[in-house]
């Protein structure tokens, strides 16, 4: 399941409805990203998340999909945020179900990996300096390669 | 076409989306990112570095040898950082 929302999230709540029910699910895994402040020059006020609605939704479901070809999940969920959030806020939660950990854990990780690179989201960043956009960084890139040969 | 801007591409070029009428010689994305340079200084700078440009075709990355048309819904941007 994919959400995209301006609104936070009970991590609780939703891990619980992700296996409720389903007597099969030996393990759930879950993700949670978080707004950082790294402090000192690099001081994080707030950032703003914006996306392309409709194109977020139909990355998101095609990743969602890899992961379940990829891996006997009996359950996914993407929850991402959007709009202006604050150090320690909630930006997105990725959790996966499966009868076996491991496949819940690989499938968490390769999709907190692909949604990095391939959902269309930008942060900007408020800091003393004034705004600024994130760069996209190397290192996720590359995290991202690693499932290349997976599939 | 409908173009859409995202992220420092929307705040340079100082609109979200626009609706354009592809010039005939526009074929793929190449051409349309090389005509919209064109388009006055703040395209100019904002197309300025087209290495840290993406561009979605009906939203799906496209490379720029993608075939563009009227009718489309071309979306400019840099870099995702989501997650």
């Amino acid at each position: 399941m994919i959400r995209v929302q301006r609104e936070d999230f009970d991590i609780g709540a939703e891990l619980d409805r992700l296996a409720a029910g389903d007597h099969r699910v030996g393990g759930v895994a879950s993700f949670v990203g978080l707004v950082r402040d790294m402090g000192g020059a690099n001081r994080v006020s707030a950032l703003t998340l914006e996306h392309y609605p409709g194109m977020t939704e139909k990355k998101l479901a095609e990743i969602e999909a890899e992961a379940n070809r990829r891996w006997p999940l009996a359950a996914s969920l993407i929850i991402h945020r959007y709009g202006r959030l604050e150090p320690g806020d909630r930006i997105v939660l990725v959790a996966t179900a499966s009868p076996h950990r491991e496949a819940a854990l690989a499938a968490c990780h390769f999709l907190i990996d692909w949604l990095k690179t391939d959902a269309p989201f930008w942060k900007s960043e408020e800091t003393p300096q004034g705004e600024r956009w994130v760069e996209a960084r190397a290192e996720d890139e590359a995290a991202r390669q690693r499932w290349s040969g997976g599939g | 076409m409908r173009l859409l801007y995202f992220a420092w591409l929307r705040a340079r070029i100082g609109q979200a989306e626009e609706d354009l009428a592809l010039p005939a010689d526009v074929h793929n994305v190449a051409g349309l990112l090389d005509w919209l340079s064109g388009r006055g200084p703040r395209y100019a700078e904002a197309l300025r570095d087209l290495s840290v440009v993406r561009v979605a075709v009906n939203q799906d990355y496209v490379g720029r040898n993608h075939p563009v048309r009227d009718g489309d819904e071309v979306a400019l941007f840099p870099p995702v950082t989501g997650g």
